[in-house]
């Protein structure tokens, strides 16, 4: 028996799914522009191991198979773990990423909708934590050919450090400890661009364009990437003022790393982060303080993931205490 | 311009109402048969004051308002009472309710009707009247009309809100109504706000219809009434009496509390119009405005006599072959008909007629992904998905923590969900599941009272006994201490008491007993006649002659249970 309303805007998850995935398409072409075509490799590689191991683990469970693989959501978890790490990490790290974020943190929950961990960002912690040296070997804007990335992604020999350069945040750190000031670590090192690292403040660009694109189409609401970059500036800022030859500027913050990827596609999503108004400022300004934390004091060069883990188990309590005041119970009547 | 406030959230979706709007209202032809059910409104169930065979004439009192929650039924027509018997009901659960059958004889002859100034009438016979007139609320709650017509506590309403807003994507009757009669909507409000004692009027009506717009406020300058016709901003469910309420005054109505509280009071345009019809015509409400739309070659409205039934006017729109089923309502808050021929009653604002192809079923549920495109919907400001979590889990507690009952059950959240999950659905599982659980709750707290107040009692009652027996023992005891053994039977006993009170007691009992056995028994034979106490004595002389007989007994007629004793 069907009950009202009788009529439904033609909405999907798959259309969500895929207003994230062409969005992501601006900063991908920036990507592919500024570091060669190997990236390519791993997404095509990370989106087919991200649909058979959804659909693996859904027949395991005795779930319909195809409405889980039609709603795309298990690609862009692919998608975006895949643009987490380095574009030319050997073939399975890519598949163990996918395995992680899709098949452990996102199945082992109860699948899509009730994981309390950004999958992506599990993946990568994961990884980080296991592979250190493979996932902080960064290419350079334009030092390596697609032969070179494909023979790296399919398990070529690897000389780590021929082939990548430190980037902007790792050189800002390096450069740190040895007791320089930013702007002597800045002039010396071709990773610097103009903003943040050298090649990346495109693609950072085009991430922030695909990010307007989930702010047009209402996929997101401004309160998240607004509050992540409004945190990240504000903090970063304030002790930039405090002591520019110490730290870095807010604009090199945004426009370094994974900030831009993570202020629209990251922290947004919304089965793991806070879904309250207030509640989403929150999480996404608690994401930037410990990423900025991490950057500038931690033991990695960026911090986003494990901003993005140790807001995800606060979001019960975030929500909870940031419930809006219902019709009619607003201050003003009794 | 008046400066208007807005609600949080709310849909567009496709209004589809020019089609009902294009032809004028008319009149749906007198049906072969009326089937008016009794209870048409909130509150109590009105008395049937007809039965079979009894002819009735239009406008003739069939039910009687039972108390004052409640609302009179009229005759619809004149004509002969075939039945007054459980008919379908109006309603998606396809249970039956009482109706009164009625066969119409084509005469449409009125009864004699009542007629009132309600300038010189008290407020108390005016509000009696529109009772008894049977008007309630034509915006589809069927709210008796006479108890809201009442300026609350203080003596006088600030503003009176007409509702003109009709938000319902199809539902074109108010609209229709507000164009052809504007007059007497007029005329009606002003009766309305006449009784509330109400500052100002604001007769609300979404900008999507400018000729009603445009008509009310015609109609307001020719009856030369201060009242402001205001067009709104074209919204779901703009129409909702608190949501209306807050985009004219920015005031907040909560869930539970009356707007006369907050010196407003809603009425829709449909029940001002009906308040005038009774009151200056002294129609009673018979008919309505009925839209015909969705699954029909002419979508149309029509003045309908409540009892029709509904096929009968959907075939006057010509009704499309592939037609499943017939939704009351519109197609958010729409609630679907058991059956075809179901009647036309007073909540029927429109009939929408559905088809697989108009609206198709949903498709498959999934997994709720948090979006929160639910609470950007929602007009009462809740979380609806945190509400479909705690529902689901059937964590009634919690999901009445984030104000369940606030959810006015609108549809937007279901509407906008990417999910495709039927929202709506599990908050009603919810409300109903936390209404059973509230009367077992009652049920059970008024059966432990019952058994805790039988445990008091006896409690109390062998307190009672154990008093009365020890009073009576001791009496017992003070008496065998003061009187002197008699014989030796009676001074065993009297010995035993002095080493033990209990022995005492029980012998004293028990000659307590024997002496009322013996004055007992004779009552046997007391009440005989004369003879035959006679015949008795004849027989115990034959029996002591024969010698078989006990040699002596006592007791002047010995029976049979008293004979074994003296047996060896």
């Amino acid at each position: 028996m069907i009950h009202s309303p009788y009529i439904r805007k033609p909405a999907s998850v798959q259309r969500v799914m895929g207003t994230v995935l062409v969005a992501l398409l601006p900063g991908l072409a920036a990507y592919v522009w500024q570091f060669g075509a190997g990236i390519l490799v791993n997404l095509a590689l990370g989106s087919v191991a991200a649909i058979a191991i959804e659909a693996l683990v859904m027949r395991l469970r005795k779930r319909p198979v195809a409405l889980a693989v039609g709603d795309l959501s298990a690609v862009v978890t692919a998608w975006l773990v895949v643009l987490s790490i380095p574009p030319i990490v050997p073939w399975w790290i890519t598949l163990l990423a996918v395995i992680i974020s899709i098949g452990a943190a996102k199945h082992l929950y109860g699948g899509l909708g009730q994981n309390p961990f950004n999958p992506a960002m599990v993946a990568f912690c994961a990884l980080i934590v296991a592979y250190p040296a493979l996932m902080s070997q960064w290419p350079g804007a334009g030092q390596l050919d697609f032969a070179a990335q494909l023979d790296l992604i399919l398990g070529g020999a690897r000389q780590p450090d021929g082939i990548t350069a430190a980037t902007a945040l790792d050189a800002l750190r390096t450069g740190m400890r040895s007791g320089a000031s930013v702007g002597t670590v800045f002039s010396g090192n071709s990773a610097f661009g103009m903003a943040g690292g050298r090649g990346w403040e495109w693609v950072a660009a085009g991430y922030a364009l695909g990010g307007l694109i989930l702010l047009g189409t209402r996929v997101i609401t401004w309160h998240l990437p607004a509050a992540f970059i409004a945190m990240l500036a504000v903090v970063s800022g304030l002790f930039w003022l405090i002591d520019p030859t110490q730290h870095a500027s807010p604009l090199f913050h945004l426009a370094s790393g994974g900030a831009m990827l993570a202020a629209f596609f990251i922290v947004t999503d919304p089965v793991s982060g806070a879904t309250t108004p207030r509640g989403k400022l929150i999480f996404a300004a608690g994401i930037a303080l410990i990423a900025w934390l991490i950057r500038s004091f931690g033991a990695y060069p960026d911090g986003i993931a494990f901003g993005v883990l140790l807001m995800n188990i606060c979001v019960p309590l975030i929500d909870m205490k940031t419930q809006p005041p219902v019709f009619g119970h607003r201050g003003g009547h009794s | 311009m008046r400066s208007l406030f807005r609600f949080h959230g709310g849909v567009k979706p496709a209004t589809n109402k020019a089609a009902s709007t294009s032809e004028p209202i008319v009149k749906a032809p007198l049906p072969r048969r009326l089937v008016v059910p009794l209870h048409q409104s909130i509150g109590g169930t009105p008395h049937p004051l007809v039965r079979a065979g009894q002819r009735v004439l239009k406008g003739e009192l069939i039910g009687a308002a039972d108390g004052n929650v409640s609302s009179a039924v009229h005759a619809p027509t004149s004509g002969l009472v075939t039945a007054v018997e459980p008919a379908l009901m109006a309603h998606p659960s396809g249970l039956t309710m009482l109706s009164v059958i009625i066969e119409p004889d084509g005469e449409e002859r009125w009864a004699e009707l009542d007629r009132l100034n309600y300038k010189s009438t008290p407020p108390d016979e005016l509000r009696d009247f529109v009772r008894d007139a049977g008007i309630v609320g034509l915006g589809g709650a069927v709210f008796p009309t006479h108890l809201k017509m009442n300026p609350g506590r203080e003596g006088r309403t600030r503003t009176l809100v007409l509702n003109g807003a009709e938000c319902e994507p199809f539902i074109t009757c108010d609209d229709m109504l507000m164009r052809e009669r504007a007059a007497g909507i007029v005329k009606g409000t002003a009766i309305l706000r006449h009784l509330l004692q109400a500052d100002e009027v604001l007769i609300g009506i979404e900008d999507n219809k400018p000729e009603a717009v445009a008509a009310m406020q015609t109609a307001v300058r020719a009856e030369g009434e201060s009242m402001e016709v205001v067009a709104i901003p074209t919204r779901y469910p703009a129409g909702g009496a608190k949501q209306l309420i807050r985009v004219l005054t920015g005031i907040e109505v909560p869930h539970g509390r009356r707007s006369t509280d907050f010196g407003v009071q809603c009425f829709n345009v449909g029940t001002a119009y009906a308040v005038f019809e009774a009151l200056t015509c002294g129609h009673p409400l018979i008919s309505r405005i009925v839209t015909v739309a969705g699954n029909v070659d002419r979508p149309r409205n029509y003045e309908v006599l409540i009892g029709t039934p509904m096929s009968d006017v959907v075939r006057l729109s010509g009704q499309r072959t592939d037609t499943t089923r017939y939704l009351m309502g519109g197609p958010m808050m729409g609630m679907r008909m058991p059956g075809f021929d179901v009647p036309v009653v007073k909540a029927t604002n429109c009939i929408l007629v559905a088809s697989d192809a108009l609206f198709p079923p949903p498709p498959p549920e999934q997994a709720c992904i948090r979006c929160g495109e639910c609470a950007h919907a929602c007009p009462a400001d809740l979380q609806p998905f945190e509400l479909y979590w705690f529902s689901r889990a059937k964590n009634f507690g919690k999901a009445q923590e984030y104000h369940l009952f606030d959810c006015i059950e609108c549809g937007c959240c279901a509407y906008v969900c990417p999910s495709h999950i039927p929202l709506v659905d599990y908050y009603r599982f919810s409300k109903s599941e936390i209404w059973a659980r509230e009367r077992d709750k009652s049920a059970s707290d008024q059966a432990r009272e019952r058994f805790e107040f039988r445990n008091f009692r006896q409690e109390r009652e062998k307190e009672e006994k154990a008093a009365k027996l020890a009073a009576k023992a001791a009496e017992t005891r003070a008496k065998l201490a003061t009187e002197p053994a008699v014989d030796g039977a009676a001074a065993t006993p009297a010995a035993d008491a002095a080493e033990d009170p209990k022995k005492a007691l029980i012998a004293a009992a028990l000659a307590r007993a024997q002496a009322q056995r013996a004055a007992a028994q004779p009552k046997n034979t007391e009440n005989l006649s004369a003879e035959t106490q006679a015949e008795i004595a004849q027989i115990e002389a034959r029996r002591r002659t024969a010698g078989s007989a006990p040699a002596a007994d006592p007791a002047p007629a010995g029976t049979a249970a008293s004979a074994p004793d003296t047996q060896p």
